[in-house]
């Protein structure tokens, strides 16, 4: 593992809630602007794992260092897309997006520019004024995740974003997703029950089994960017997703 | 007195309105489906509900004169219809005009509504900022629900005399409670990610609870506040039966002691119109305040009376 150049560094981190252990010995290290995937089935603590990252919750043991500095408690430098949008349904969209310039007391005319620019990223012009329940799905995701994005964060921290999306429209995130992540740099950790949307969006997919939660292997996904939907038809997307299957049949995961 | 609540919401403490959610889908078809038939089938409703009125009030009237029914027992439509129209005809500022009473009881309701709610709305915001707290009342407030308000009247009355204030008291007394226990109820049901979403910017706990908590909880404070008023009329005539110099209950028992029923039946009248203006007010700032709630135009409403 490189120690140059890491900007999260997880060194020993154990987690234990009473007598369950949630994870276990997580060591790991991601770079600036890169995209990290991490696959795992239900109960392997990946979501356990991002929140740490995120600061809402506390950890057992170890380190979790954020660009040399520890981790501790909640910080203003992390966007967090939660498996719902979570969009405030009293709000519009201008408003939901907007809600971090608020909690972090920005300048609100800057704003609302950058605010204005993101849902044209996130592809929803014209939208602004539209109270959330009138809007799919999928564009409220997209819509949280210009939320996530308003105040600038350096990562951007997804638990299953699109994971109560149908098959179509979770595809077409996919996509969307890859391209607002090349144009924002942002460093990503996105959790995910899904082997393909992992490789088809991670510089690394980490693996993740369950009971104590750990990362069993974390491989490279060497695909050209930007990818498409065709990419997961090459032989080495085959590999990898063969590979991970591999490793849930052989740790029991698939019980 | 009565007030509307959804089919959902039941008359005990802990109405639970459909939790709000972003996820809500978009309108479904049936419901938008043909507008023209629902308007014409909703006039339809109000003709026939207004001609039901009709043949009641006329059947009535034909039966207490067929039938030769004394007056002090039931009196007959017209004569209710001159003994309101007798009260409304005297100088609102005589001291004994209907006018005057109603404003009497108007003021205790108002007041009574108002002061109660506020404080049964403080201390659930309060009580649900501090579980400890909530720990240690939650004994005495579940015993003091169990109490019959009214019960205590008298002693109030005995405590604050037979001014406005006694039934003021009393009021505030019964509004407190439903306020109260729905608000609490309604900031424990807050969706946790909404507030880990707040959590995650590093929100304040204010913040939390100004931006999330408290809209979160605005569908049960209303259900509450509709409880309340409902609460708040009785509490005024209960107070006004028990001890009092001046309001419509007063003036419901000067009228049963000379046996004017038509009187009291005028007041009836006069009591429920106030109940419905209070709800309608009520239903006016909730739509407006809750304007983001999807409307189910097919959502039955039920009357509930106290």
């Amino acid at each position: 593992m490189p120690a140059e150049g890491d900007y999260i560094r997880i060194r020993h981190l154990s987690k234990s809630f009473g007598e369950v252990v949630a994870l276990r010995d997580i060591d790991c290290a991601i770079e600036q602007g890169s995209f990290v995937s991490i696959v795992g089935p239900s109960g392997c603590g990946k979501s356990t794992l991002l929140r740490i990252v995120a600061g809402l919750l506390d950890y057992s043991e170890g380190q979790v260092l954020l660009d040399g500095q520890p981790i501790q408690g909640q910080r203003r430098d992390i966007g967090f897309v939660f498996q719902s949008s979570i969009l405030l349904p009293w709000r519009s969209i201008l408003e939901n997006v907007l809600l971090p310039a608020e909690v972090l007391g920005l300048d609100m005319k800057k704003s609302r520019e950058r605010a204005m620019e993101l849902l044209h990223m996130v592809r929803l012009d014209g939208f602004e004024n539209k109270l959330p329940r009138q809007l799919s799905g999928g564009m409220q995701q997209r819509a949280s995740i210009a939320r996530a994005l308003l105040h600038d964060p350096k990562i951007l921290l997804m638990d299953e974003p699109f994971g109560a999306l149908d098959a179509m429209t979770r595809e077409q995130m996919n996509i969307e997703l890859q391209r607002i992540w090349r144009e924002s740099g942002k460093t990503v950790i996105l959790i995910t029950h899904s082997i393909p949307e992992a490789i088809f969006l991670g510089d690394t997919v980490f693996v993740m089994t369950p009971r104590p939660g750990t990362i069993e292997r974390m491989i490279r996904v060497d695909l050209p960017r930007p990818r498409t939907m065709q990419a997961m038809a090459k032989p080495e997307f085959g590999r990898i997703a063969d590979e991970i299957r591999e490793l849930f049949s052989h740790t029991g995961s698939f019980d | 007195m009565s007030t509307t609540l959804p089919v959902t919401g039941s008359m005990t403490h802990s109405t639970t309105p459909p939790a709000p959610s972003a996820s809500t889908a978009a309108p479904t078809p049936s419901a938008i489906a043909r507008p023209k038939a629902r308007k014409r089938s909703r006039l339809g409703t109000k003709a026939a509900s207004l001609l039901l009125l009709v043949v009641l009030l006329a059947g009535w009237e034909l039966g207490v004169r067929l039938f030769h029914v004394p007056k002090f027992l039931i009196p007959s439509v017209s004569d209710i219809a001159v003994a309101l129209w007798r009260g409304l005809a005297t100088s609102p500022f005589a001291k004994d005009s209907l006018w005057y009473h109603s404003a009497i009881t108007m003021a205790e309701i108002l007041l009574g509504f108002f002061v109660g709610s506020a404080i049964g709305l403080a201390m659930g915001v309060l009580i649900s900022q501090m579980p400890r707290l909530e720990a240690i009342l939650e004994p005495y407030v579940s015993a003091l629900q169990s109490l019959p308000k009214v019960a205590v009247a008298p002693i109030i009355v005995v405590w604050m005399g037979f001014g406005i204030s006694s039934k003021v008291a009393i009021i505030c007394l019964l509004t407190f409670f439903p306020v109260l226990v729905t608000s609490i109820a309604g900031f424990k049901a807050v969706d946790p990610d909404r507030i880990d979403l707040l959590r995650s910017l590093s929100a304040t706990p204010w913040q939390i609870f100004r931006k999330a908590k408290f809209p979160s909880a605005l569908p049960y404070i209303f259900a509450g506040l509709n409880m309340a008023a409902a609460f708040a009329v009785v509490g005024a005539i209960v107070g006004e039966f028990v001890g009092a110099q001046a309001g419509l209950g007063v003036l419901i028992q000067q009228m049963e002691a000379q046996m004017d029923t038509g009187g009291s039946f005028a007041v009836f009248i006069v009591l429920s119109v106030i109940g419905i203006l209070m709800t309608w007010i009520l239903r006016r700032i909730q739509q407006r305040v809750l304007h983001w709630m999807p409307q189910d135009p097919t959502q039955q409403q039920r009357t509930i009376n106290v």
